[in-house]
């Protein structure tokens, strides 16, 4: 067997899945080694208050890992989310944490201290039990992405298994750049929720070649809306992250590029039925650029 | 949503916190720091309803071998017993000596 397959048996055996691990352990394997310090940990017990009223137990982060450290000895903030608690979702706290690491990120780098930003999303968007509290805050971080990637990218990864969807896959695609697994999934809706509005005939989420062939990371790097297509692997994406910032900061960023995308959108003929190779097509990788 | 609270004897202080789990699906999270007495003290809050007999049991084993008097805090999305006592363990042993 070739060695530099990435299907290497060896390979495969050697590498710490950056999927399994938790989004603690996840912070912790981005940022350079020794160099995590977590801010408002889980002793700080800055909770949902919304949870317990609705007789669900709440975790002591509220699912968000915020850390300070280093990436090349560059300072930086990771925050990741906690995709098994409540499917990553975006609460009041959740929500007001990334807003606020974020902000502070961007007044120090109006200051001139550059501060690398990378959120780790595992998301299924807003958390439904606090509705409008957690959408008003993804709000804000929507704001505070746009404006911090003036200064400095703004980096995200999704590797799943949640994947990243609603208000926050706004947020990963306002990201300067996106780094991806093959399992990982990005889109608006859920699979769930499109079968469930608009019947089974039109998406059968159960039907999981679809789902990735249309939403998952492979895809979404080939028609261009991911820049970083990795494995699962722990020290890869680490590394992926590094490689992000060393690029430029793009001259348009993929979410002002509103010509190239309405053109993209008027190559699509509605009454034909449109899958995931077609789409790929259409939507070549760069081929509009 | 239920809580519980237990209290156990200790035979010695511990020094530190540990942080371990998750609030999922069939997990937990525990919090385990120094108790403010000689005590050891457990606040248990789980999503399942009527197992209180159940988690003293569980507990009562942990605290078979465990001495330290500490604080600990446990949130639980519906854990076995099994994974309960692998979670506290796990603390204990982050712990260390």
């Amino acid at each position: 067997m070739n060695g530099a397959s990435p299907y290497d048996h060896r390979r495969f055996l050697e590498r710490s899945s950056f999927i399994e691990m938790a989004a603690r352990e996840r912070a912790r394997a981005i940022l350079d080694a020794g160099s995590f310090r977590e801010l408002l940990g889980p002793f700080d017990r800055i909770k949902s208050p919304w949870l317990p009223l609705q007789d669900i137990v709440a975790q002591a982060d509220d699912g968000v890992v915020l850390a300070r450290g280093t990436l090349d000895g560059q300072p930086a903030l990771v925050a990741a989310i906690e995709g098994a608690y409540q499917g990553g979702s975006i609460g009041e706290v959740s929500g007001s944490k990334i807003a606020a690491a974020l902000e502070f990120a961007l007044r120090d780098c109006e200051q001139g201290r550059r501060i690398l930003p990378v959120l780790l999303l595992e998301t299924g968007g807003v958390r439904l039990q606090e509705a409008n509290l957690g959408l008003a805050v993804i709000a804000e971080i929507h704001a505070a992405i746009i404006a911090l990637r003036r200064h400095v990218p703004v980096v995200g990864v999704i590797a799943g298994p949640v994947g990243c969807f609603g208000g926050m896959s706004m947020a990963a695609a306002l990201c300067s750049r996106l780094i991806v697994t093959r399992q990982a999934r990005l889109g608006m809706n859920g699979p769930e929720v499109i079968e469930q509005e608009a019947g089974i005939a039109e998406l059968d989420a159960s039907d999981r070649p679809l789902i990735w062939s249309l939403i998952g990371g492979e895809q979404r790097f080939a028609v261009g809306l991911a820049d970083d297509l990795q494995e699962d692997d722990a020290t890869a994406i680490a590394a992926a992250v590094r490689d992000a910032f060393a690029h430029a900061l793009p001259p348009l960023e993929r979410s002002a590029q509103v010509e190239r995308f309405i053109a993209r959108l008027a190559a699509i003929d509605p009454q034909q039925p449109l899958d995931g190779a077609t789409l790929r097509g259409l939507w070549h990788r760069g081929a509009d650029l | 949503m239920e809580r519980i609270e237990l209290d156990y004897p200790a035979r010695h202080a511990v020094s530190g916190r540990v942080h371990v789990g998750v609030v999922g699906s069939g997990d937990l999270e525990v919090l385990l720091e120094p108790s403010p007495d000689r005590r050891a003290h457990v606040l248990v809050t789980t999503s399942v309803d009527g197992f209180g007999p159940v988690w003293k049991c569980v507990l009562d084993r942990f605290f078979e071998r465990f001495e330290g008097a500490a604080s600990i805090e446990i949130n639980d999305f519906g854990a076995t017993p099994g994974t309960v006592m692998l979670r506290l363990e796990q603390a204990a042993e982050a712990l260390g000596p």
